[in-house]
C-alpha cells in the first residue's frame, strides 16, 4: 500500500470513528446533501400522480380520514374533533415528530399506535386494527397536515436505546438471502434490483398508496415487503422491532420534507 | 372496505367560456376486486366491481364507460367536454349489484 493510500485509509477510518462517536444516527452512510426521497426514483407518471391531489388515490383515504375525525365513537361517544378540534391546526407537524416516547407503555409509539391508544384511552372504543383501512385513513388525514414540513424526530433521551436498536436492526443481515436493509438502501441506492431502482428508504411519504398493492399501506407493510423479499420472517404488526426501525429511519431522514400521502409503484 | 360511503375526487372547472374545451377528471374509491384473487383463507374473494360510469351535462348523457375486472382499484376516468351552457355535470357510478353513487358539480358558462 502506498503511503498516500494508507493515509486515505486512515482518514477514512478516523471519519468512520468520528461518525460512530457522534452517532446520533444522522444520515446513515448517505451524506445529508445526497439524501433523496423515494419519489425521485419513480417514473414521471408516478411523480405526477403524487403531485396532483386530484389524481393521487391516497387522497381518497384522506377524505375517509376527515370523515372519521368528526365521527363520535366508543363509550365516551367522543370524536377526534371533540378534543383536537380542526386537524389542520392541531395536527400540523405532529406526524413529523413520530415515533415518540409513550409514557404509559414506556416505549416509543408510532402514529398508528398513538391513534389506537387514543381510541382505547379516550374514546373508550375498540381500536381499529393495525393496517386496517379506517386506521390508515385517519393516519393519512393526520399526516397530511405535516406535508412540506421537515421530519423532526424528538430528541428524547428515553428514546436512545430504541434508536440504537433500530439502527442495529437496520444493519442486521437477515433471511435466506442474508441481506441487511443497509446493504441495499445505504450502499446500493440508485442501482437496480430487477427492473426497479433501489431507493434510499426515507419514510417521508407514509402512509403511501402503492400501485402494486392497489391500496394504502404503512411503513410496516413496506418493511414486511422487503423482509419477505430477503426471505426473512417478517416481524409481527406493531412489534417493538418495527417501531424501533421506524424511529431509526425518521432520525436518518431528519430535516427532509414530508410528502404524505405518497404514491409509489 | 370501509363502512363509509365511497369517496370521489372530481375536477370540473367552475367557470368556462362558451365553446371552450374543458378537461374533466374523476376518481372514485372502490377496491375493484377482480374475483380471481384468493384471500388469506385460500378461498376466492368474490368479485366486486363498478360496472358503469355515466356523466350527464345539463341532463344529457355526454360520457359513458363500461368497466371490467381488469380496471384498477379506484378507477380514474378523464375526458374532455365542450362547455356549451351553464349546468350541472353529474356522475353516476353503478356496481354490479345495481347500487349506485352520484356526485355533481356546477359549471358556469359565460
Amino acid at each position: 500500500m502506498s503511503s498516500g493510500a494508507r493515509g486515505r485509509a486512515r482518514a477514512g477510518l478516523v471519519a468512520t470513528l468520528a461518525w460512530t462517536a457522534v452517532s446520533a444516527p444522522g444520515a446513515g452512510d448517505i451524506p445529508p446533501q445526497d439524501r433523496r426521497s423515494g419519489i425521485e426514483f419513480t417514473t414521471p407518471a408516478v411523480q405526477a400522480m403524487q403531485r396532483d391531489d386530484m389524481s393521487n388515490p391516497a387522497m381518497l383515504a384522506v377524505l375517509d380520514g376527515e370523515a372519521l375525525w368528526d365521527r363520535p365513537a366508543g363509550r365516551a361517544n367522543k370524536a377526534c374533533r371533540d378534543c383536537h378540534d380542526n386537524a389542520d391546526r392541531s395536527m400540523r407537524g405532529v406526524a413529523a415528530r413520530y415515533p415518540a416516547f409513550d409514557t404509559a407503555s414506556g416505549r416509543p409509539i408510532d402514529l398508528q399506535g398513538r391513534i389506537q391508544a387514543c381510541q382505547t384511552r379516550h374514546q373508550r372504543a375498540d381500536a381499529f386494527a393495525l393496517e386496517s383501512s379506517p386506521l390508515l385513513a385517519l393516519v393519512s388525514h393526520v399526516a397530511l397536515q405535516s406535508r412540506g414540513l421537515p421530519v423532526a424526530p424528538p430528541d428524547d433521551p428515553r428514546l436512545a436505546p430504541h434508536l440504537a436498536n433500530g439502527q442495529a436492526l437496520w444493519m442486521q443481515r437477515m433471511g435466506q438471502l442474508n441481506f441487511s436493509c443497509s446493504q441495499c438502501h445505504d450502499t446500493h441506492w440508485g442501482a437496480r434490483l430487477g427492473p426497479a431502482l433501489i431507493p434510499q428508504g426515507h419514510p417521508v411519504g407514509y402512509p403511501i398508496y402503492r400501485i402494486e398493492w392497489q391500496t394504502m399501506g404503512s411503513l410496516q407493510r413496506r418493511f414486511r415487503n422487503c423482509m419477505s423479499g430477503t426471505r426473512a420472517e417478517p416481524y409481527a404488526w406493531g412489534s417493538p422491532e418495527f417501531v424501533d426501525l421506524e424511529l431509526y429511519l425518521t432520525h436518518r431522514a431528519r430535516g427532509m420534507a414530508m410528502e404524505t400521502p405518497g404514491v409509489r409503484p | 372496505m370501509l363502512d363509509l360511503e365511497a369517496r370521489a375526487l372530481l375536477r370540473v372547472p367552475a367557470k368556462a367560456r362558451r365553446g371552450e374545451i374543458v378537461e374533466i377528471r374523476t376518481m372514485v374509491s372502490h377496491p375493484m376486486e377482480t374475483g380471481h384473487r384468493t384471500g388469506p383463507d385460500g378461498r376466492l374473494v368474490p368479485r366486486d366491481i363498478i360496472r358503469e360510469m355515466v356523466c350527464t351535462y345539463d341532463g344529457q348523457t355526454v360520457f359513458r364507460a363500461e368497466l371490467f375486472p381488469a380496471v384498477s382499484a379506484n378507477p380514474y376516468l378523464t375526458f374532455d367536454l365542450v362547455a356549451t351552457r351553464s349546468g350541472d355535470v353529474s356522475f353516476r357510478w353503478t356496481d354490479e349489484r345495481g347500487r349506485s353513487m352520484t356526485r355533481s358539480a356546477r359549471i358556469e358558462v359565460e
